[in-house]
């Protein structure tokens, strides 16, 4: 959204509410002043891109990712429904139950931190349809650039404790969640979103149920109070406003997960083609990526200038194996210093120096690759109905000016 | 149009609340083409359309995305079939050639190229 438009918005909407607003009957009381807000959303920064104001969609500008680890004010939003607007934290319940379930349980908040060990790991996520901006032809959905991505420290609970306490039958195919957002509709019995990852995802010892984010609570455009952290796969799985896990004995029918929610063809296709729901796979892991951090696009340097380039790198394999950098459109690559991490699914830090050869008009681009060798490709990856899964390298434009 | 509109605006009650225009000039200024509340392109079925698109998301949703009419149409479907969206009735043909009009797609190739604005190129300092 430009800045005259926000200003605008910001003016006009407070004389509107002003007035009676008689069609608000469905929304909870309280909600709408959220958007309408001075500051649009709660507890993020101004800086973030707004790509829908309801429900919330924002990404992060890549300069802005530069930090080691994203700070909560600039961490993505990607909204589905609308936030609880009533959260009483000491009331919060979650609750384990299922098809695949031995047993059903609820657990405070508190519970969850008394009663099993917790534990901090750093964690990248990023939105399954981050980079959706590049398709051609266009796919529906919020037109994310780069942005949609963030790592942070999160701390809470394994979520294969949790399952262990609750008992998982040998028949279990999925773990899913329900959160307690609202549907865009005001309709109480819709679910805006309800995903899900397939057991072994949910055993591994990345995989999360969090109450802090960088060692505060998490943001509530973010899940506060609690929310699912799981690395390597769309950050859709990851559910916010966290009330209900679900061990089920099939593939999870939730909201989202069917139909052609974060999935793409079985089968390659040709830019444009249709697919059948029945031809769409569900996404469960996502690329190697990687995206400079800094200098901010746009730079222009003097002649001989040595200046530094840094970025960040992740994959849902194992570890990031190289980055490397090009100036001239891919003809000729230099290698970078990679930071290792401290546990899987966290992105890891590189950098470089670099001089360029003479006055002119450049571009940088960086392409990482994987412990599987896995590595990202120059153009769109493989077009698909949604815009899922664009890994192309990042690209930014510096010019040299005597 | 006004009876099409409210029709229109009534189907959608039923699934989603609505926002009530509150008859200022200010409340529908148009600046080049642009009604700024919305961000929508100015047409003289404008109304119809923010009456039919924003009452469950914001019309950021139609002006970032770029469909043909089919696609639109598609999205229409999907909203309708998944999301509580009402049978837009009379108002269907004008709102999907609005958006035809205004929001389809441009041919981009494989990748764009980078486009800095002139006052966004900055010195970068040692």
């Amino acid at each position: 959204m430009n800045q005259s438009r926000r200003s605008f918005l910001n003016k006009t909407m407070k004389t509107a509410l002003g007035l009676p607003v008689i069609y608000y009957t469905n929304l909870p009381k309280g909600l709408y002043p959220i958007i309408w807000d001075e500051d649009p959303i709660q507890g993020k920064s101004s800086e973030l891109v707004i790509l829908n104001s309801r429900p919330v969609n924002a990404e992060t500008p890549a300069h802005l990712l530069n930090d080691a680890l994203t700070p909560n004010d600039l961490f993505f939003i990607r909204n589905n429904g609308l936030p609880p607007s009533e959260i009483n934290v000491a009331d919060w319940t979650l609750t384990v139950e299922g098809e695949s379930a031995k047993t059903s349980k609820s657990f405070t908040l508190q519970d969850l931190k008394d009663e099993f060990k917790n534990v901090t790991l750093n964690l990248t996520l990023e939105c399954g349809g981050n980079g959706r901006s590049e398709f051609n032809p266009p796919a529906k959905g919020n037109q994310w650039t780069t942005g949609a991505v963030g790592c942070a420290s999160w701390t809470g609970i394994r979520l294969k404790d949790l399952l262990a306490e609750i008992g998982v039958k040998d028949d279990a195919v999925y773990v899913a969640y329900e959160g307690r957002d609202l549907h865009l509709s005001g309709d109480p019995q819709k679910l805006p979103i309800s995903r899900g990852v397939p057991v072994s995802k949910a055993m591994e010892d990345e995989s999360l149920i969090a109450w802090s984010m960088n060692g505060e609570d998490l943001p509530l455009m973010n899940g506060y109070p609690l929310r699912l952290v799981f690395g390597g796969v769309p950050a859709s799985c990851s559910g916010k406003w966290l009330s209900k896990i679900l061990i089920r004995d099939r593939v999870h029918d939730g909201a989202k997960m069917e139909g052609q929610s974060y999935r793409i063809p079985c089968d390659p296709v040709a830019p444009g083609t249709k697919v059948a729901d029945e031809d769409m796979c569900i996404i469960e892991s996502m690329p190697v990526k990687s995206l400079i951090t800094s200098p901010k696009t746009g730079a222009m340097v003097k002649p001989d200038q040595k200046f530094k380039i840094e970025g960040k790198a992740w994959t849902s394999a194992e570890s990031i194996d190289k980055v490397e950098l090009s100036y001239d459109f891919g003809v000729s690559w230099m290698t970078t210093r990679v930071k290792k991490a401290g546990n899987r699914y966290a992105w890891q830090q590189f950098e470089a120096e670099l001089t360029l050869p003479k006055v002119g008009y450049y571009e940088i681009w960086a392409r990482a690759t994987d412990s599987e060798g896995a590595r990202q490709p120059i153009i769109l990856p493989g077009w698909n109905p949604k815009g899922y899964l664009n890994n192309a390298c990042h690209r930014i434009a510096v010019k040299v000016v005597s | 149009m006004k009876g099409l509109l409210t029709m229109v605006t009534i189907s959608f009650l039923l699934a989603c609340s609505s926002e009530e225009p509150n008859g200022t000039a200010e409340f529908n200024k148009v600046e080049d083409g642009i009604h700024l509340r919305t961000g929508l392109h100015d047409d003289p079925n404008l109304q119809l359309v923010i009456g039919a698109c924003t009452p469950c998301h914001s019309a950021d949703l139609i002006t970032q995305n770029r469909a043909t009419r089919e696609g639109w149409e598609g999205m229409i479907r999907w909203m309708q079939e998944t999301q509580g969206l009402g049978d837009l009735g009379q108002g269907e043909p004008v709102i999907l050639d609005y958006l035809a009009q205004y929001y389809s797609p441009e041919e981009t190739g494989r990748r764009k190229n980078l486009v800095i604005a002139e006052e966004d190129w900055y010195q970068l300092e040692d």
